[in-house]
């Protein structure tokens, strides 16, 4: 008998507009030892699906209607609450998304971690203490013993989901369900974390659900998947047979959908010829960031070195990729470029003008030649103004149009986005985020500019849609033809959309270089190791690459 | 306003719907016209307010107007409202006391409303040293004792209606000031704003349009708890000698003198706080239908 099978699972959300079957009749069971993995994009219902096991689903509105999920013989949704805080964080341990918001930022992690052991398993404080520093040493926390009274403030994000890893097993339990655990960090990290959890399971013998929207981060450590489409397992079956025997359309659409090589050879040969006057030239361009934590006085005073001494070049009609994990300072050059936060040092010459010497009444009529695309379309949008508004706005303001023709100018840039005429009313909430990011994408060519800097525009976007957007970049890049910084985090994305690619680290350039060139043969030590780290959709070289990681985790 | 529903415009064309213009006002009143209790607090509103206008046409008698032989006397044909132990009519005093209390509610919230949101907004959006100084500026207001600045008033003034608002005005704007601050150092770090200064839009382009009708759901909330602590300052400043003088009333007065004879003249107090409740029940409908109308996310169409 497997330890957990649910049958006909099914919970409806009862909202203003009706029923949204959520979940809509699921069944799948895992065995100890082995790893679920649920795919599926946001909607689907995956996270709701684990969420209704535990009744972690807010009620009402939510309502399991049918179904049973036998946990050990035991059915976990007609049992008390009682019953259930005992199951929860005792026999079924959730580790969440979001490392950052999971952990009480009030109370030291040693804190946090000896709670469920003291409520659950009825122990000393003392007991529980040490039974908490190992468990850290356990996930890789470097001096556990002194860590274990830092705040979570303190540590690095991939080190707060090995923390919140710690705080899901610490009471032994049969059960993780890992929720997207490492969408929020970086990639190298992601391998970490990934490989983390598979090396415990294993040694520990738990069962797994694992979450995931990606497909490629799934090859490595499932043994099953189970692909979720408006709220139906739309197929499922053991690793392998999803990825090479595939057999649903949908699932076939998931996985051509991962950005997979290189950009076709550019119509624009001379992008590459250096020759040319660029369009935008960096020349050791410095941003540092006061850090005044440590107290106003001057010798307390930290300097954050965002961007250290870059230098670039970007051609007319070239697609330069800014590449680098976070805090790596590739989102503070794009604004320091637009002049979006003060400068500390180096020039930004574009087109002939050093942007940085410019008043701030000076800059506007640059403005309008240059734009941004931001990477989460729930937050670059005013929420109240419409599409028409937010499209409207930089037409009649830059006077690119007059208050007789500016609704037919929208309305012409909407189908340049692929956004529905009959939408022109409506507010950003009222869309889905790829449909937002096409407003975003809308307002940020508006001005017919010539540069255009995308700040992850497609990292907060399901796979299907990140294609979408992506072509639509490419298409607009094409008819207007742009110039543009493509940052991301993404090797495999910058792979498909850039000419060219730099790499940053710690506010530093470290390679430079053609897309080919550069993943063909990475020259600097960083590159190789990004490179390294992306996850590919193929369970059989995932595994290889799992099994090296994992390795020196279990003998330790 | 208390008729059926007008049936809606049909605007389903979307070219239609632009031309016309796509304000969030418009909007917004397009859907307070759907929240029944909103309008009915709209309703209640102006109806007070009509009255108030026609007071000195349609009393029935006048605010001085005294018969001490009938004393406080109880509801009855003549005097609907009661008496009070002067023999004035107290729906007349009512009536007249709406005038000062409206007044006073609505000018001095509309003053604080109009400082505050600005001084918060600009604080808030400028940052750093402005900010510094301008918030610091609120705080030494704060910490002035209120007595003593009305006392100072009179002494500098004398009395005088007007320092009734200029009291008012001065201490109501600084909470207004702070909440405002509050929400503009949240909403100037979010990307729209970011994408409204890349497009090359001014400062106060970006505070009228981008910063203020995304604060606008806490001030509206605060607003609605301003007016009647608004008209009950009143009352006290009145009490203390600054604001109106006997034999004029307002509903502050006519409440805190109804207090004193609540136990043989229950009625002095009853009628004056019952308008003043209606009042502030329909301000509040109205506040939260307005809250929900001005959020497009609140409700759907």
């Amino acid at each position: 008998m497997p330890l957990l099978e649910v049958d006909n699972l099914t919970t409806h959300f009862h909202t203003r507009e009706g029923v949204v079957k959520a979940v809509d009749g699921i069944s799948f069971s895992v065995d100890r030892g082995e790893t679920l993995a649920i795919v599926g994009e946001s909607g689907s219902g995956k996270s709701v699906a684990c969420y209704s096991l535990l009744k972690l689903i807010p009620q009402p509105p939510g309502k399991i209607v049918a179904g049973r999920a036998l946990f050990e013989g035991r059915d976990l949704l007609q049992t008390d609450n009682k019953t259930l805080q005992q199951i929860r964080g005792n026999d079924i341990a959730i580790i969440f998304q979001d490392p950052m918001t999971c952990l009480n930022p009030y109370l030291t992690v040693g804190e946090q971690l000896i709670e469920p052991l003291i409520y659950h398993r009825n122990i000393s404080r003392k007991e529980a203490t040490q039974r908490a520093i190992e468990i850290l040493g356990e996930v890789g926390i470097v001096e556990p013993e002194k860590r274990i009274n830092s705040y979570p403030h303190e540590f690095s994000g991939g080190m707060r989901q090995r923390v919140m890893i710690g705080m899901a097993l610490i009471a032994e339990p049969k059960l993780l369900i890992c929720d997207e655990p490492t969408t929020a960090l970086d990639v190298t990290i992601q391998a970490q974390i990934l490989g983390l959890v598979k090396a415990l399971q294993l040694k520990r013998n738990i069962a797994v659900i694992f979450i995931s929207h990606d497909l490629a981060v799934v090859a490595g450590v499932a043994d099953k998947v189970a692909v979720m489409k408006d709220g139906l397992i739309v197929e499922q079956g053991p690793v392998d047979d999803i990825f090479y025997n595939t057999q649903h359309d949908y699932t076939k659409k998931l996985l051509a959908s991962i950005p997979e090589g290189a950009k076709p050879e550019t119509s624009n040969p001379d992008a590459s010829n250096i020759e040319n006057t660029p369009l935008l030239a960096i020349n050791g361009l410095k941003t540092h960031f006061h850090d005044y934590s440590g107290g106003w006085l001057k010798r307390n005073q930290k300097v954050i070195k965002a961007v250290d001494d870059v230098s670039l070049k970007i051609q007319q009609g070239e697609i330069l990729g800014l590449v680098g994990e976070s805090g790596s300072g590739k989102s503070t050059l794009g604004r320091s470029i637009l002049q979006l936060v003060p400068v500390t040092s180096g020039s930004v010459i574009f087109d002939g003008t050093d942007l940085t010497s410019l008043s701030p009444a000076q800059m506007k009529p640059m403005r309008r030649r240059m734009q941004m695309i931001f990477q989460d379309p729930y937050a670059s949008l005013n929420p109240r103004m419409t599409v028409f508004d937010t499209l409207a706005e930089p037409l009649l303001y830059h006077g690119l149009a007059t208050r007789k023709t500016v609704t037919e100018q929208v309305l012409a840039l909407m189908d340049d986005v692929g956004l529905a005429r009959s939408a022109i009313r409506k507010y950003p909430h009222e869309f889905s985020g790829g449909q937002r990011q096409r407003i975003a994408v809308g307002r940020a060519v508006s001005t017919k500019p010539e540069l255009v800097i995308a700040d992850e525009p497609v990292s907060a976007l399901d796979v299907t849609i990140q294609a979408q957007i992506l072509d639509l970049i490419l298409t607009l890049i094409d008819k207007h033809n742009l110039t543009m910084l493509f940052i991301s985090h993404d090797l495999s994305v910058v792979r498909y959309i850039a000419d060219r690619i730099a790499v940053m680290h710690h506010g530093k350039l470290v390679e430079t270089g053609s897309t080919e060139s550069l993943f063909a043969a990475p020259q600097h030590e960083y590159t190789k190791k990004l490179l390294a780290a992306i996850p590919v959709a193929d369970p059989a070289r995932e595994r290889e690459r799992q099994a090296a990681l994992i390795e020196p985790i279990i003998n330790s | 306003m208390f008729k059926a529903k007008q049936p809606e415009p049909v605007l389903t064309d979307p070219l239609v719907q632009a031309v016309k213009g796509t304000s969030l006002w418009q909007d917004a009143w397009i859907r307070l016209r759907k929240n029944t209790f909103a309008l009915c607090g709209l309703g209640v509103i102006l109806f007070l307010c009509i009255i108030a206008l026609l007071t000195p046409f349609i009393a029935p008698y006048g605010y001085e107007q005294q018969n001490l032989l009938l004393g406080a006397a109880p509801p009855s044909a003549e005097h609907w409202l009661g008496t009070d132990i002067f023999g004035r009519d107290m729906l007349t005093r009512i009536m007249y006391g709406s005038r000062v209390s409206l007044m006073v509610g609505f000018i001095a919230t509309g003053v604080a409303l109009l400082i505050g949101v600005l001084w918060g907004t600009i604080a808030g959006y400028a940052g750093g040293r402005v900010d510094a100084v301008m918030m610091r500026l609120v705080d030494i207001l704060y910490a002035l004792p209120f007595m003593i600045f009305i006392v100072l008033l009179m002494v500098v003034f004398g009395r005088n209606i007007l320092l009734l608002f200029l009291a008012i005005g001065a201490v109501e704007w600084l909470t207004m000031a702070r909440i405002v601050r509050g929400q503009v150092l949240s909403l100037r770090r979010q990307e729209f704003v970011e994408a409204a200064v890349s497009l090359g839009l001014s400062r106060w382009t970006i505070i009228r349009r981008h910063l203020i009708p995304n604060t606008l759901g806490p001030v509206i909330v605060y607003t609605t708890l301003t007016i009647p602590s608004v008209m009950l300052l009143e009352a006290f400043l009145s009490f203390l000698g600054l604001g109106i003088q006997p034999p004029q009333s307002s509903w502050g007065l006519l409440i805190s003198y109804g207090v004193e004879t609540m136990e043989e003249y229950p009625w002095l107090l009853l009628f004056p706080g019952l308008t003043l409740s209606i009042t502030l029940f329909a301000l509040n409908f109205l506040g939260d239908g307005l809250r929900d109308a001005l959020d497009p996310r609140a409700s759907k169409n």
